[in-house]
């Protein structure tokens, strides 16, 4: 018979550490999604993954059992991409000078035709991706839960661990600071 | 250039990105097997093991003395006078003794 969650949570406690490998396996693909909106490189997504793991087996006693697994393991998840994302600050330097030929021609067509451009298109997918990875920590986090995610500010305050004033606060910087990023972009390729 | 509306088309083409949640095979046997050689000793068994090293230490040193008590030639030798005991007794009772003698 297949043990619930809170069975398995219990055994661990008691010191049986092989009844958390269900718990690694069904949640694992959660903890690789959200890992991969942080980090590009497979190597780094597998180690945020794990360092998810190891804190949420150390840290399970805090685990009091009244909102589901899940949610206690993606504000783990949550907070340790940020953390990921503060230690790996590299690269916010770099201009947009390097841009593909696909990003070239989709940003020539968002100034001549608009109306033609579809919201799915690969190129505008590598355009954000190069912007959020000039983002701020902070900024980057709030961006892709708030406008990517479509997440509430109570939500993203409960993940974050920061508070709902503090949210709106990070929130409004990381637009601006995405706009001056964008403004940037543009005059790199236009001036 | 109409950077909000870039912005927000950029943000919308973000929206239609497929997660990937493509999970390493063998990940959670990784993890379990990394846990295993991560988890903390029992504080109960490690007393007990250096409650044994030192029943085994003071067995030995016990055993030592004994044999040096025994078999030392030196020990059956001593004089009364050379005697370390006598020795110790006499000074920690020597203001005792003055004492005593005083008018």
């Amino acid at each position: 018979m297949e043990r619930t969650e809170a069975e398995l949570i219990a055994a661990v406690l008691k010191g049986d550490a092989a009844s958390f490998e269900p718990l690694v396996q069904k949640y694992s693909p959660r903890v690789f999604a959200t890992a991969r909106r942080y980090a590009r490189r497979d190597s780094e997504v597998e180690d945020i993954a794990q360092e998810v793991w190891l804190k949420a087996f150390s840290k399970l006693q805090s685990f009091r059992g009244e909102a589901p697994f899940e949610h206690w393991l993606m504000r783990m998840t949550v907070r340790t991409c940020y953390d990921f994302l503060r230690g790996h600050q590299r690269n916010r330097e770099s201009s947009f000078s390097e841009l593909s030929e696909p990003e070239n021609d989709w940003l020539e067509r968002f100034v001549t035709q608009p109306e033609t451009l579809t919201d799915n298109a690969d190129a505008a997918k590598l355009l954000i991706e190069r912007v959020m990875e000039k983002l701020s920590p902070s900024a980057r986090l709030v961006i892709t839960l708030l406008e990517i995610e479509d997440r509430s500010v109570k939500e993203i305050a409960e993940l974050t661990g920061w508070s709902v004033p503090l949210v709106k606060v990070r929130a409004f910087r990381a637009r601006g600071e995405m706009r001056k990023i964008l403004a940037k972009m543009t005059k790199d390729k236009y001036l | 250039m109409n950077i909000a509306e870039l912005q927000k088309k950029l943000l919308a083409a973000a929206r239609t990105e497929v997660l990937d949640d493509r999970v390493p095979y063998a990940f959670e046997k990784r993890i379990t097997a990394l846990l295993a050689s991560r988890v903390a000793p029992d504080n109960m068994a490690l007393w007990v093991r250096g409650l044994w090293r030192a029943a085994v230490s003071c067995v030995a040193i016990t055993l030592l003395f004994g044999a040096w008590a025994v078999f030392n030639p030196t020990t059956t030798t001593t004089t009364t006078t050379d005697d370390l005991s006598q020795n110790f007794e006499n000074t920690l009772l020597a203001s005792v003794d003055q004492s005593d003698q005083a008018p």
